[in-house]
């Protein structure tokens, strides 16, 4: 992890089919700061995370990690971030353990599975861990999910609705994590219909409209 | 963050790859099962000549491989697009030409090495000679691989997109038929008492370019259905 990440967004403009979806957006987010995505429905939240991530090339503007552009940056910059999105990239044959070994391997994490359990088991899955994905429920396959960002160590992380299908508990422990994670010298960035406060921190808030 | 080596991470999405599918047999089995259903289909549309069976096995069993192949192509990136797990391997911070290598090399184990295992025992149901059988394998081993590549640039295309599944295998056939004419020309040519060197040499040479520049193209065809 670099001393002081930084991450700019310069007069971004994305689009989907013909339809404009925002323009002109800027915001430059360093270590240490959250920051929520608002807006209704359709307004272009989940298209600007990915367009942070490279998944949509946006019409105009760029996206800048610590003073370069992250087309320069390519894997370097991956490196760096942990994208969730709506999908949970859970494999529905596999047990909790070897879907969190296979993403944090292919995320380039060589990663033991005592640090695999340790992580599965804060997550809420003690004993869940042997199961097969398959059945457990839509809450715990999104905690299952969420345990990849305890293993790699990215500095931003680009949450699409992290709290989707999770309980009070998780929710809690959501908001926990991201305050650790904060404090280390973290950012994070995400979207979310439901109130998430880390304790501490002063939530930063782009409105889409 | 330490990084896979590249036949770390090769390993790794091979590994990934084969134990999806023990965990789902039912779709390695159709592959073959369809093969021997269409090989033995033969026969009894054709007549049970000899002659005839022995001269026309080679074909026979190289069409079947190319519809067989083509069976298990729509679900090759499927899978992992639909569970989100393809967007995960694009943000990695490691080679995505790479990991589309390892899944056609998982692809070929699954699909195309079970074809060319059985294919003796087919083609002793055609009275093939025993050197044509042999060359029949080592052709299939040389092709198979190439139908695994070619199906793979074809599937990244057609991903997401309705009845993908039709329009991959329209894509993707006529693109093998040099291989379906060396394929079958290498077995053809021991038959007849000739060397088939070269068909085999030319087949080799389909596979090595394949291997350089299908993984690469498939991965960029990917890149671009995910936007």
């Amino acid at each position: 992890m670099q001393a002081s990440p930084k991450l700019e967004v310069i007069d971004l403009a994305c689009e989907r089919g013909d339809h404009r979806l925002f323009s002109g957006l800027s915001f430059t987010l360093s270590g240490g700061e959250l920051m929520q995505v608002q807006g209704e429905n359709g307004k272009g939240k989940t298209t600007l995370l990915r367009a942070l991530c490279g998944f949509v090339q946006p019409v105009a503007g760029a996206v800048h990690w610590c003073g370069r552009n992250v087309e320069e940056w390519d894997e370097d910059f991956h490196a760096q971030t942990c994208y969730l999105g709506h999908l949970n990239a859970i494999k529905d044959e596999l047990s909790a353990l070897e879907n969190l070994l296979l993403t944090a391997g292919l995320s380039g994490v060589q990663l033991g599975e005592k640090a695999a359990l340790d992580a599965l088991r804060r997550m809420g899955l003690r004993r869940k861990e042997h199961l097969p994905v398959r059945v457990l429920s839509q809450g715990q396959r999104r905690r299952v999910a969420l345990s990849r960002l305890l293993v790699v160590d990215a500095a931003l992380w680009i949450l699409d609705e992290p709290l989707t299908a999770l309980d009070v508990g998780a929710v809690d422990l959501m908001q926990e994590l991201i305050g650790e994670h904060l404090s280390n010298g973290g950012m994070t960035i995400f979207t979310t219909h439901q109130p998430l406060h880390v304790a501490g921190i002063e939530t930063r808030e782009l409105l889409l409209s | 963050m330490s990084r896979l080596s590249v036949f770390g991470l090769l390993g790794l999405v091979i590994r990934r790859d084969l134990l999806l599918a023990m965990r789902r047999r039912a779709d390695v089995l159709t592959t073959l099962i369809f093969f021997v259903m269409v090989v033995s289909l033969f026969p009894l549309g054709v007549g049970p000549e000899p002659d005839m069976l022995r001269k026309m096995a080679g074909g026979v069993l190289w069409v079947a491989a190319l519809l067989a192949s083509m069976l298990s192509l729509p679900r090759m990136f499927s899978a992992d697009h639909i569970d989100g797990t393809l967007e995960q391997m694009m943000l990695a911070p490691q080679s995505l030409t790479i990991m589309v290598l390892g899944k056609i090399v998982a692809h070929w184990m699954l699909s195309g090495l079970p074809l060319v295992l059985i294919a003796p025992v087919l083609g002793l149901q055609f009275d093939m000679p025993a050197d044509a059988i042999g060359v029949l394998m080592l052709a299939l081993l040389l092709g198979t691989p190439v139908l695994s590549m070619i199906g793979a640039v074809g599937a990244a295309l057609t991903l997401g997109l309705r009845g993908g599944g039709v329009l991959v295998s329209l894509l993707v056939l006529p693109l093998t038929i040099p291989v379906l004419i060396f394929g079958a020309g290498a077995v053809e040519a021991v038959s007849g008492g000739m060397d088939a060197a070269s068909n085999l040499s030319l087949l080799g040479a389909f596979l090595l370019f394949a291997l350089v520049f299908s993984p690469f193209v498939a991965a960029q065809a990917l890149r671009i259905s995910m936007e």
